[in-house]
């Protein structure tokens, strides 16, 4: 089988994000695999193992991404794709039109797996484009997988503590989250031989694809942490007695 | 003025409450509003509808029959049903049910699309939402031919404006290619009120320390008709189911009220309830980095204040 992983080189989730030029961010912070991809990559390889094949990881970034897709084939994966660009926010339509075309050209996908949604932009469509530019069926938000005689089985969590339990016919996207495997983190040795694997370089312009546009990033802004917290002193009996009052008669959260 | 839908998530044979922030929203200065509903019977919902404004319902079916198990072909129903009443904006609410039947619409009628929003604009063709985790807030312009948003529980607060309201069916004629397929729903029974729906959230944190310790917050929870949350260390440790956990790789909420209790304000945690209304924190370190992001706080042992509180909600 060869499966895809799509990952994207997101800022660190703990990192301070100070907003630049209107609808930019200062990107001198710390810049890591998406999270939800980890848990992608986890369940590609996992696949692998059982069915043979390889599994490859497609990047759609700067430049600078290199690091992230060195950094995801440390936690599996047996070569890379990287397809550059000047922007971080690549709108979901045409980075989906982008990745595949990429998967195409390369050969062709037997499974696409990827993180539910980017921790920076969390746009939550990607998946979704992208199954649709390659005519496949996709989940999201999936917490279970196995695959058996070309199906795939996915779990998602529905709300209400209910779990919805579908099945695809591969190839498919699955669009991955915390739940779906217990993400390995990669020791020495596979750091070291992730350097090693092969990586494809492209530019995006090179794949010439026709984007929309359909959402435009007009402005971002910081949003400030709430401050001047009201702190209940006095006994334990004082203080809770004091915040019901408060809850209900101040902040009227409370009938 | 324009006219606008709204998808309404319905519960057995009634509106789930949270629709009506949504209902608010795409109401704006006094648009019209159709409301599309996944059933067979739209003169059920009414009722619930018509104090939000609402001027008709639409029962959206296929003529494939029963789509229930088929997401893709309940997406290409309400795209077909929207065309059929001109209708080119819709919303409804960010669950994981409605921002999958958007994705679908958008991906197959290549659509703008915007999910997870706490505001939006129908004039102007813009939603806001957050940027990495809400430490930012994005103002985002939709094209394409449908214009498609989810809104966050909650986010939105709801007034009411009664009108009158007429009730119909549609049948769309569409087709699935069968690739995919809701082969079951598994109820694991646990959580009664649905998280990100909930009015009033207690969360409890690493010291809560056993499974069997959760209960002093559903007390709590319970005595203000509300659900109970953890963080991923409580989560991870085994305390807490998996759907419970709020944060950046959990859940997304935005209650009236958030009680953490024994939370140390992690940047991840704050991902999935920063927009709650008041957040109250409960910790018994004095310089715990959530006492400088919350509205109340209380320096104390969760085991004793937790308790201290139930009993003075009850009195
Ligand atoms: C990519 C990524 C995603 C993540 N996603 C999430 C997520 O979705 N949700 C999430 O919650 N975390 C998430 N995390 C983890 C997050 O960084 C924190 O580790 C986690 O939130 C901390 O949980 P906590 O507050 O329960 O525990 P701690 O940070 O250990 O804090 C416990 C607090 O309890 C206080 N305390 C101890 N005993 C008592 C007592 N008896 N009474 C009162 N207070 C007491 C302590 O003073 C301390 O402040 C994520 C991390 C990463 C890297």
């Amino acid at each position: 089988m060869r499966v895809y992983v799509c990952v994207k080189h997101v800022p660190d989730t703990a990192a301070n994000i100070k907003v630049v030029g209107g609808s930019g961010f200062d990107e001198s912070v710390k810049f890591i695999v998406n999270p939800y991809d980890e848990y992608a990559i986890g369940e590609a390889s996992k696949l692998v193992k059982a069915e043979g094949g390889e599994v490859v990881i497609v990047t759609l970034g700067k430049a600078s991404a290199m690091t992230t897709v060195r950094a995801a084939l440390a936690i599996g994966g047996d070569r890379g794709i990287l397809i550059k660009t000047d922007k971080q926010f690549v709108e979901s339509d045409e980075t989906a039109l982008i990745l595949a075309k990429a998967i195409e050209e390369d050969g062709g996908a037997d499974m696409i797996f990827a993180g539910k949604q980017a921790a920076d932009s969390e746009g939550m469509q990607t998946c979704y484009r992208l199954a649709a530019n390659l005519g496949m069926p996709v989940a999201t938000e999936v917490i279970g997988f196995s695959y058996a005689d070309g199906k795939a089985i996915v779990e998602r969590e529905i709300g209400g503590g209910e779990r919805e339990v579908i099945e695809m016919t591969a190839p498919c996207v699955v669009g991955a989250t915390k739940g779906l495997n217990e993400v390995k983190y990669p020791k020495l040795p596979d750091i070291m031989k992730a350097k090693k694997k092969p990586v494809n370089e492209m530019d995006a312009g090179s794949l010439k694809v026709d984007a929309l546009g359909l959402v435009e990033l007009v402005s971002l802004e910081q949003v400030p942490e709430r401050s001047n917290a009201k702190m209940l002193e006095g006994s334990v009996t004082e203080a809770v007695d004091t915040l019901v009052k408060l809850l209900r008669d101040e902040a009227k959260v409370l009938d | 003025m324009a006219r606008i839908g709204v998808l309404i998530e319905t519960n057995e044979k009634s509106v789930k409450p949270a629709n009506f922030g949504v209902l608010t929203a795409a109401r704006g200065e006094g648009n019209e509003i159709y409301a599309f509903v996944l059933e067979a019977d739209a003169a059920a919902f009414q009722d619930g509808l018509k104090a939000y404004g609402v001027s008709k319902v639409i029962a959206v079916g296929a003529s494939d029959g029963d789509f229930s198990k088929k997401p893709d072909l309940q997406a290409a129903a309400l795209v077909a049903a929207m065309k059929n009443v001109e209708i080119t904006a819709l919303l409804t609410l960010s669950s994981t049910r409605g921002k999958d039947l958007l994705a679908r619409m958008a991906a197959a009628t290549h659509s703008g699309l915007a999910l997870d929003c706490i505001g939006v604009d129908l004039d102007a063709g813009t939603c806001v939402k957050p940027y990495f985790a809400g430490k930012t807030e994005a103002t985002l312009k939709l094209s394409g031919d449908l214009f498609l948003c989810a809104i966050r529980p909650n986010a939105i607060e709801e007034t009411e404006a009664p009108c009158d309201i007429t009730a119909e069916t549609f049948t769309a004629d569409v087709t699935d290619d069968g690739k995919l397929v809701i082969k079951e729903v598994k109820a694991s029974g646990s959580a009664k009120v649905d998280l990100s729906e909930a009015n009033v959230i207690v969360t409890g944190g690493r010291p809560i320390g056993s499974k069997e310790n959760f209960s002093i917050l559903e007390e709590c929870a319970n005595a203000m008709g509300g659900a109970v949350g953890a963080s991923r260390v409580a989560v991870d440790s085994g305390f807490a189911s998996h759907a419970m956990q709020v944060g950046q790789t959990g859940k997304i909420v935005s209650p009236k009220l958030y009680i953490g209790c024994g939370l140390s304000g992690s940047v991840q945690h704050f991902a999935g309830m920063k927009t709650s209304k008041v957040i109250v924190a409960i910790n018994n370190d004095k310089d715990a980095p959530i006492f400088t992001k919350c509205d109340y706080g209380i320096v104390g042992d969760l085991f004793e204040v937790v308790p201290a509180l139930t009993a003075a909600l009850k009195k």
